[in-house]
């Protein structure tokens, strides 16, 4: 069986990719496409970690699947709202680049 | 004690070279024969129609803000059907709130106009 | 394959549930409600608050848990509950007539508020990762939203994005932590986690994990150095909506803060302890350094709620009985005097035109007395003056500080509170010793504004001179 290890190391990198597309990318969209990734390796973690910490009984307890069920459903509810946020502001200041976006400082 | 927090700094390290090296080793020795198929944007096997930069309505994007929602909310059902001879009526009146939630937004971006292509 | 159905307990979910069906009814009540009778939709929420809080007291005591553990109705999540509950009732009075100028009364803004509420009780009350996070999640969505609800100002879209994006990213660095939490010990739960660690050594994951909460926690509560988004944030939005998140979102988030590392991690208590001191002393300093700098009222208030989030954060470094309730006085004597301050300055503007700079509230004493009495006690309640509101807190959390041994901690916060005095008389001088600015006249204060700042105003000076209910309340909020 492949050790639990490895599924956490695939976590952590693809957090890490998360990571730099959201701090370095400029465009908002490409900002949450980031974030969503990092929001992903989380869940290959909280599955990695059910199926591998007590695999005596990993039927009866089900928290870590239920609560990868419920960050997929979250991380749709905020790309929703992102999305309209973005939209909201590509039509009031034409550009979704977040450098363009300060009025106020940050 | 600030030792027992060495791994934690190994870790990082790791991590951070091995992404590093991982980038940088395959931008320099990865083989590159860009062809016309390869630089196809990737529409799940269907062949792609049009160029990808045409520009799209701003109301598709409300369509499919929405979709999204309703699409992904619909997970819930999942772990309810794996379950739901256990449950019981217990289960189908608790799935039943939870689709009158659902119907509830349904009829409010309705009545809001949020199907209106027009 | 059995499958343990939990034990559902609806009335310990009451207050939550209470107010996500009025936001349910107020969503079907704005499709059918014309234009002009919008301040109802108000009316019938700021309703289902009152109820929630009669639910929350009714509650008052019991002290049951329930979905499995992950749910609990102590004494100290109904305290929080009740804080929530009132912020947001008062936060409506002061929306009612503001979104009317602004041209925005919508009953979306309604509906969005009170599911901020209902995520705000969950996260209060939970006492599972899982559920906490839910809670989180469920506040901050409709706050992305709420700050961007002027969509005609620029400004007020920028701090809807940037709050947005800024809690999106925090939110999965939390969820990250809570990830490795389970798997170090196995558990989401908050007591099965305090029982994993009481019985083994800690790990290199679980500290990676733990620290990572906190970076989520400290995010959302704006702890230096992870508040840059909270100037902006603030000033930004419609002021309505940041008087509500200043408050409301504090009280949740330091719920939930003090759950998670006060009952679940006492094991690794002391490596986060010193880490929480230095940012505390960072928060408070930083946050009261650079409110000295602004000309904005909204940006001052914005600094000044980072520089409270660092005194708060003293009660938890305390991590004492006394500690946890003096958090929760200083969380409720911090909700009213921050509502008093925004309702004084809403009460202060000229319909849609607000007034947000220092100077333009140069001579409001003559004009509008009673307003400028109201902002000047919230602002000294602010800056820690007897006999009002925040000076009990400070002494409670001071008090808590000294008890256990985090003296040096009290006298910085001390030493802070000395510095805010400066920024805080500010505009009390600018009110009583200037010349009254151009167009002060004809200016209505609202009736509901009115109301809001009485109700707040009375609150402050009510628990600066009769501490003593309030406080035997949070003393019997301890966590179970």
């Amino acid at each position: 069986m492949i050790p639990l290890q490895f599924y956490l190391i695939v976590a952590a990198i693809l957090f890490c990719l998360g990571l730099f597309g959201a701090l370095a990318r400029r465009n908002a969209v490409a900002i949450l496409m980031g974030i969503e990734l990092m929001l992903n390796a989380v869940n290959i973690n909280l599955v990695a970690f059910w199926r591998y910490v007590k695999p005596a009984a990993p039927t009866m307890d089900l928290a870590g699947q239920i609560f990868a069920l419920f960050v997929v459903t979250l991380a749709a509810a905020e790309a929703a709202i992102g999305l309209a946020l973005i939209i909201a502001i590509y039509r009031s200041r034409d550009t979704v680049n977040v450098e363009d976006v300060d009025l106020m400082k940050w | 004690m600030p030792i027992d927090y060495l791994p934690i700094l190994v870790m990082v390290v790791v991590v951070v070279a091995f992404a590093a090296i991982a980038l940088t080793l395959s931008s320099l020795t990865g083989p590159r024969h860009p062809t016309a198929a390869k630089l196809e944007p990737y529409e799940s096997g269907m062949p792609p129609f049009g160029s990808a930069r045409r520009r799209i309505s701003i109301k598709y994007y409300l369509t499919a803000v929405l979709f999204i929602l309703f699409d992904i909310e619909i997970i819930f059902f999942y772990p309810w059907a794996v379950l739901f001879r256990q449950l019981k009526l217990f289960g189908l009146v608790e799935m039943g709130v939870f689709v009158l939630i659902l119907l509830i937004g349904y009829v409010y971006v309705w009545r809001k106009g949020g199907f209106n292509w027009d | 394959m059995p499958i343990l159905v939990p034990d559902i307990n609806l009335r310990i979910i009451a207050p939550a549930l209470i107010v996500t069906v009025t936001a349910i009814v107020v969503l079907l009540g704005e499709l059918v409600t014309p234009a002009e009778r919008k301040r109802w939709l108000g009316y019938l929420s700021i309703a289902g608050l009152v109820v929630a809080a009669f639910a929350a007291f009714s509650l008052w005591g019991a002290n049951a848990s329930g979905f499995s553990g992950m749910v609990v109705a102590d004494n100290f999540g109904l305290f929080l509950t009740l804080t929530i509950a009132l912020s947001a009732a008062l936060s409506i009075l002061l929306s009612i007539p503001f979104i009317h100028a602004h041209e925005i009364d919508q009953g979306e803004y309604y509906v969005l508020l009170l599911a901020s509420v209902a995520g705000m009780i969950v996260m209060a009350t939970a006492t599972d990762l899982i559920v906490i996070f839910l809670g989180l999640e469920l506040l901050s969505l409709p706050l992305y939203i709420l700050a961007a609800f002027q969509r005609e100002d620029t400004r007020s879209l920028e701090a809807g994005i940037k709050y947005f994006l800024l809690g999106a990213f925090s939110s999965a660095f939390f969820l990250y932590g809570i990830a490795l939490v389970f798997g170090a010990t196995g558990t989401t739960n908050l007591a099965k986690i305090a029982a994993s660690l009481a019985q083994s050594a800690g790990s290199p994951m679980l500290s990676i994990g733990v620290g990572l909460l906190m970076v989520g926690f400290a995010f959302k509560v704006a702890l230096v150095p992870f508040h840059w988004w909270t100037p902006d944030v603030y000033d930004g939005a419609p002021t309505t909506v940041t008087a509500f998140m200043s408050v409301a979102v504090k009280a949740a988030a330091f719920g939930a803060f003090f759950r998670t590392f006060q009952f679940a991690l006492p094991a690794l208590a002391l490596d986060w302890r010193a880490v929480a001191a230095v940012l505390a002393v960072l928060t408070m300093t930083l946050g009261n350094v650079a409110a000295l700098l602004q000309s904005n009222v909204k940006r001052m208030l914005a600094y000044s709620s980072i520089a409270h989030a660092g005194y708060i954060l003293i009660a938890l470094v305390a991590m004492s009985a006394n500690g946890l309730s003096s958090a929760l006085f200083y969380l409720l004597a911090y909700t009213v005097t921050n509502l008093g301050a925004f309702g004084a300055v809403i009460a202060l503007s000229d319909g849609a035109r607000e007034r947000l700079e220092i100077k333009d509230f140069a001579g409001a004493a003559r004009e509008h007395p009673l307003v400028a009495l109201a902002l000047t006690i919230c602002l000294l309640s602010l800056a820690g003056f007897p006999p009002f509101a925040g000076f009990v807190g400070k002494f409670l959390i001071f008090g808590a500080a000294v008890e256990t041994g985090w003296a040096w901690l009290a006298v910085i916060g001390v030493l802070n509170s000395l510095v805010s005095v400066y920024f805080y008389l500010r505009p009390v001088v600018q009110m009583y010793m200037s010349e009254p600015a151009e167009g002060w006249s004809g200016i209505r204060v609202a009736p509901l504004v009115a109301l809001a700042l009485l109700i707040a105003v009375i609150s402050v000076i009510a628990l600066g001179v009769f501490p003593a209910p309030a406080i035997a309340l949070a003393a019997g909020g301890l966590i179970r």
